[in-house]
């Protein structure tokens, strides 16, 4: 038992060496390079870190790309009250002890705010070593609760202040979902399937329960299936025998398509509800059994508010926008800048404590800031409550219907 | 009543395509005693070729059924020769080790040749339709299902008991040594249980796809494990045993679920597998085999 303690311990400090030898920071300059005669020199910095390599740098592209269109554009607009904005970029390959280094990097160029990290964990890790000092952070994509409660499970715990994000949290995209079943459809009975072990199944069943316990809808069904489970039957002619007025799956649209699939087979005639995973389910089930399902998504592609934003990033990257953390990054970026910008208009210095935390006051009190992919105000937990964009399949088309919000 | 029904047709569907996989693994088993965990792999393969075969070359439902058993069995005796054949002196586990290895090898091959994503041909599927009489309605691909298992266990069973091949395939699964000295050809015999395994498995696969129309490169690996726990339970090595294993456990993960306890319903299978290991390893049919000195 000792020998294995000490030869974990040992691999455990090769990694950590390893860890750190690696090249830490992919430190371009942007700001500089388009630098279009900002005065004497005077930038705002900010630290961008995103995962742009390694496993998952689909997500941490996208991100990088949308909030560096933002800033760019602003740049080119004269920046920020004339200053430029001057941004740090860093990979940290979807690891907390690197997203933790570059932070530490970025620190000692005087930096006044981190946008970032995209991967739930090192966003997290990351969000401990800004809250230390209370620098302010906003990631486009995090989005566990525990990112930025301390601890999610007690709530006296307290929150990090200074951490912010632009999209929303699964157990939130729950309660939109059940809103919109009563209020909309006037559901009063419901059924759910969701992926037992699935932290973002969890949590939105976890929202969506609690929202139906308030507006007084009776779930008449709770049924759960394993990760890589194809048979859903034996679920869905249980849900179908409770005849419920909605159905929630908060999971993806390839089991979701099959669920609906056999759940239209058992009888099922419920309106099927999804949340953000369901983007893309017309090509998994009939037109037919779909007909009428709604989920909620973080953006609406092809609507008004993005409409330039896509052009815009098919122009500069050469490809379509290829999901949603494009367009939430692209208001990350603008919420924080919007805040920069607010503690410039005070008179402070850059970098100093009351700057700092003018723009997480700036942030954190928001109200009705219109973004491209919503309107942001944020909750005490320091959570966007924005509207929903509510996509709706008709015809085997998944057709965006209204941008929605409760309360 | 209609409930009832239902959820007994939903049982009978699952219970048959496991039994199907099971068959493969107990047949091989039986034989060189080896637990082939590529068999669920090739259950993948087998969809991927009728999809394939479907919606990019557009061919007859039936010309794309037949191809995807032939691959299957093709590629049943292909792993056969290539990864086993050379290992059949060497030790167990060394066999085991290598049937996982071909297991992701065909995973990780399926992701690099077909892509990550799910694919779906749910705008065209193998069998179409809803059967209704009265209150109850059965869809055609579940009746298909059933009753195709049926008859390829009956199909399997004339085999093995009433043909020459069949009764060398019990011979060297009782005594390799001496069947070898009876004259029987000991490649051809294990060949010919691999392709027939596989068959099954192209069965099973062709059956997956008309229930759940849909190939994604991990398909194998659940269906797989779920149908190992059915040949265990049935007693592993016996033909009779699959069946019963596999209908067993499609029976157990419906009436979980039946019962409102779907989130306990892959536990309770490998619960299922735990217990009989403990109480009685040699399952509901297997033989009990006296180690000799």
């Amino acid at each position: 038992m000792k020998k294995f303690l000490a030869l974990l311990l040992a691999v455990a400090m090769t990694l950590a060496l390893v860890a750190c030898g690696g090249n830490s920071a992919n430190n371009s300059n942007s700001g500089d390079a388009d630098s279009t005669g900002s005065e004497g020199g005077d930038t705002i910095k900010i630290a961008l870190i995103a995962n742009t390599t390694g496993d998952y740098a689909q997500y941490g592209i996208p991100v990088r790309n949308g909030a560096m269109l933002y800033i760019d554009e602003l740049n080119a607009n004269g920046g920020i009250n004339g200053k430029q904005v001057e941004v740090l970029e860093y990979d940290d390959k979807g690891d907390g002890v690197e997203a933790v280094n570059a932070f530490n990097l970025a620190m000692d160029q005087g930096i006044t705010a981190v946008i970032g990290s995209v991967l739930t964990s090192p966003t997290i890790t990351l969000a401990d070593a800004t809250y230390e000092v209370n620098m302010p952070q906003i990631s486009a994509s995090a989005t566990a609760q525990g990112v930025t409660q301390i601890d999610p499970e007690d709530e006296s715990a307290g929150i990090r202040t200074n951490v912010f994000r632009s999209c929303f949290i699964d157990p939130f995209q729950g309660q939109t979902m059940a809103h919109y079943a009563s209020e909309k459809l006037g559901a009063t009975t419901a059924a759910i399937l969701y992926e037992s072990g699935s932290d973002y199944s969890e949590g939105c069943m976890n929202g969506f329960v609690e929202a139906c316990g308030e507006l007084g809808i009776e779930i008449v069904a709770t049924e759960a299936f394993a990760t890589g489970d194809k048979d859903f039957n034996a679920q869905m002619t249980k849900i179908a025998a409770a005849n419920p007025d909605v159905v929630f799956m908060p999971f993806y649209y390839s089991e979701a398509g099959l669920a609906i699939t056999q759940g239209r087979q058992a009888g099922l005639t419920a309106t099927i509800l999804g949340a953000d995973g369901f983007g893309g389910i017309k090509d998994y089930a009939s037109a037919e059994d779909l007909e009428g399902t709604v989920y909620g998504s973080g953006y609406a592609p092809g609507t008004e508010s993005v409409a330039q934003f896509e052009a815009d990033y098919e122009e500069t990257y050469g490809e379509a926008v290829p999901n949603m953390f494009a367009p939430l990054a692209y208001d990350a970026a603008m919420l924080m800048c919007e805040a920069l910008k607010a503690a410039e208009d005070q008179g402070l210095t850059a970098g100093s404590d009351e700057y700092k935390q003018a723009v997480i006051d700036t942030i954190a009190s928001m109200s009705g800031v219109e973004g491209i992919t919503g309107t942001y105000t944020f909750d005490e937990y320091n959570n966007p409550e924005k509207s929903v964009a509510m996509i709706q399949l008709q015809g085997g088309e998944e057709v965006f219907t209204e941008f929605y919000s409760f309360n | 009543m209609s409930y009832v029904f239902s959820q007994a047709v939903n049982a009978l569907q699952l219970g048959s395509i496991y039994a199907l996989v099971a068959l493969g693994y107990s047949m091989v088993y039986g034989i060189i005693l080896l637990l082939n965990f590529a068999h669920g792999d090739i259950i993948m393969v087998g969809a991927y070729v009728t999809y394939y075969a479907m919606t990019s070359f557009h061919l007859h439902p039936l010309v794309s059924v037949v191809l995807a058993v032939a691959m299957c069995t093709l590629l049943g005796v292909v792993i056969e020769k290539v990864a086993y054949t050379p290992l059949r002196s060497a030790p167990r586990l060394s066999l085991l080790i290598t049937a996982i290895g071909i297991s992701f090898l065909l995973e990780n091959g399926a992701q690099l040749l077909f892509g990550t994503d799910t694919k779906s041909m749910v705008q065209d599927p193998l069998i179409p339709g809803t059967l209704t009489i009265g209150d109850v309605s059965i869809t055609y691909a579940a009746l298909i299902t059933i009753l195709v298992s049926i008859v390829s266990m009956v199909v399997l069973t004339i085999l093995v008991q009433r043909t020459k091949l069949g009764k060398a395939m019990r011979a060297v699964s009782e005594d390799m040594g001496a069947a070898q000295l009876m004259g029987i050809s000991l490649n051809r015999t294990i060949s010919f249980t691999f392709a027939v395994g596989s068959a099954l498995a192209g069965i099973g696969s062709v059956l997956h796809v008309a229930s759940y129309f849909q190939a994604s490169p991990m398909m194998g690996s659940m269906l797989g494990l779920k149908a190992f726990v059915a040949a265990v339970l049935g007693g592993i090595g016996s033909i009779p045993g699959a069946m019963i294993g596999g209908f067993a456990i499609g029976i157990v993960e419906t009436l979980v679920t039946a019962a409102g306890l779907s989130t306990w319903k892959d536990g309770v299978v490998f619960a299922i597998l735990i217990v009989v290991l403990l109480l009685k390893p040699t399952g509901i049919l297997g033989k009990k085999i006296t180690e000799k000195v």
